[in-house]
């Protein structure tokens, strides 16, 4: 990829599902570009079509209208060669609980077309990457979901995508397993990789993500780095503290916080 | 075909992870054998009955237990399972051809089915049963069995893929009933009564089946062997485009 394309550049991106109760529009015309070596952070509430805009940058869901290129491929043009570009680790981890670790990734390395001993030697080095060398040789079956997760993560990155699609990486782990998933996501960007992330998070997104874009509704509705938004919501709102990206989040979303009866949070649209 | 054999053999590294799933595959075909044997083996003696060429009665049947045997293909439940787990996903999110996916675990079927096949035969030598048509024929019967293995785990995955979930799956396979069983599974086909005949001629499984009898009992018919590789062979394609097809417009 020469520096000058674009890693995503997303086009009137629409999704459309047919059900039984008539037509719904998942994602409304969502455009975005994300530029090659960024951490770009995908946030949005519920049901909001994060994970239907990545699913369709991702080869895995087709497209109703408008475009979506990956480091200069066109998704549903070629979605062989984007393919090849990307990695991809989905909210569920994506694992076959009757494989080891190692026999896992040997699997995927090789069927990105690596041979034998490449394989084995790509699945050691990322094996030691996410720190799962001791029980590389046990089945998946038995894995905490912290381990899942960074087996997800070392799958997604076999045959070192340029543009690396998370969605909900951390979704379900506890602290611990959230900070390391976090230092390996940073690894991996250090590296040259840019990184596609969905959360719901929002420490997660003031964390990892160089920008953001927030989607609502199946339309973005504000985009910008984490720093820019919460400046721009601190003047509008005349605000005499640093907000959080969680305040910029409700305020984008159209969400409100209310405190009612005693300590309980709600929120509310 | 390099990406079909590795998804074969992991497909065939789950099933021997998985042993309890494989024996009821030779232990109820068996069952059937010996309880249709017992149940019909005396009304149809070796020695007076023109249809068994000289055989006794479970020569006659044990086409019927091969087919049953290759039904019990357990593709399209494990499919299910990486549907839901989300590995499917991660194989769709990589650059590996739409035919190889479908091919990968319906090869590992087939695998399966010849071996399968072999243990039933084996076992069913011990008691009696000869393969009139030798060893060529032996290797046909493989074939064709293997065959239906793979059509029939090829519609299972063709149920799975639309409906992803394990108890459709499970519902769909009990289509089994009518494909093994309005087939001529008892007596020949020109033994049926008139409306079970013509039923059992629109169902393609009495083709293989006839094929298969005719490669167990003597006399072999090379006209109903052909007959019966053409209609797998035509169904095995039917299967793997539907596959392909259902892969490639999966949402």
């Amino acid at each position: 990829m020469s520096p000058m394309t674009v890693a995503v550049q997303v086009t009137d991106l629409v999704k459309t599902y047919t059900g039984r109760s008539g037509e719904v529009q998942a994602v409304k015309g969502v455009n975005l570009q994300v530029q090659p070596g960024e951490v770009f952070g995908f946030l949005g509430p519920n049901g909001a079509g994060k994970s239907t805009c990545v699913r369709m940058l991702t080869t895995l869901l087709t497209i109703t209208s408008g475009s979506a290129t990956v480091c200069g491929l066109d998704v549903a043009k070629d979605p062989d060669g984007v393919r090849r570009k990307i990695g991809v680790a989905l909210q569920e981890a994506g694992l076959d609980p009757r494989q080891t670790g190692r026999e896992l990734l040997v699997l995927q390395a090789r069927l990105f077309g690596s041979t034998p001993e490449q394989a084995k030697d790509r699945a050691q080095e990322l094996l030691e990457l996410v720190d799962l060398v001791e029980a590389a040789d046990r089945l998946i079956k038995g894995y905490s979901g912290g381990m899942k997760r960074r087996l997800d993560l070392a799958s997604a990155l076999v045959h070192e995508p340029e543009v690396l699609f998370l969605d909900e990486p951390t979704t379900g782990l506890d602290p611990a397993s959230r900070l390391t998933v976090w230092d390996e996501v940073r690894r991996i960007n250090e590296r040259g990789t840019t990184v596609f992330l969905t959360t719901q998070y929002l420490e997660e997104a003031d964390q990892l993500c160089d920008r953001l874009a927030i989607i609502d509704g199946g339309l973005i509705v504000l985009e910008g780095t984490p720093t820019d938004l919460k400046a721009a919501l601190r003047q509008r709102k005349g605000l005499d503290h640093e907000p959080t990206l969680d305040e910029v989040f409700l305020d984008a979303t159209g969400r409100t916080r209310t405190r009612v009866a005693g300590e309980v949070e709600e929120v509310s649209s | 075909m390099k990406q079909t054999l590795l998804l074969a053999s992991r497909a065939l590294r789950e099933s021997l992870r998985t042993p309890e799933s494989l024996a009821p595959t030779l232990l109820i075909p068996l069952f059937f054998l010996v309880v249709n044997v017992g149940q019909a083996g005396k009304i149809f003696p070796g020695s007076t009955t023109s249809f068994l060429h000289g055989q006794g009665y479970a020569g006659f049947q044990l086409p019927s237990s091969l087919l049953l045997g290759a039904s019990f293909g357990t593709a399209a439940l494990y499919l299910v399972e990486d549907i839901e787990g989300g590995y499917f996903d991660r194989l769709r999110a990589a650059p590996i051809s739409r035919t190889a996916l479908v091919m990968g675990r319906l090869l590992a079927e087939a695998v399966k089915a010849i071996a399968l096949t072999v243990a039933m035969i084996a076992i069913s030598l011990l008691f009696g049963i000869r393969i009139a048509s030798g060893v060529g024929g032996f290797a046909l019967i493989l074939l064709l069995n293997a065959s239906w293995a793979v059509v029939y785990a090829g519609f299972m995955q063709l149920i799975a893929l639309k409906t992803r979930s394990a108890a459709a799956t499970n519902s769909g396979s009990l289509i089994f009933f009518p494909l093994l069983f309005v087939t001529p599974s008892f007596v020949p086909r020109d033994m049926l009564t008139r409306p079970m005949e013509i039923a059992a001629s629109f169902n393609p499984v009495t083709y293989i089946m006839e094929a298969l009898r005719t490669l167990v009992l003597g006399d072999v018919d090379w006209g109903a062997v052909g007959i019966g590789f053409a209609v797998v062979g035509a169904l095995g394609v039917v299967m793997v485009v539907l596959n392909v097809r259902s892969i490639r417009s999966y949402d």
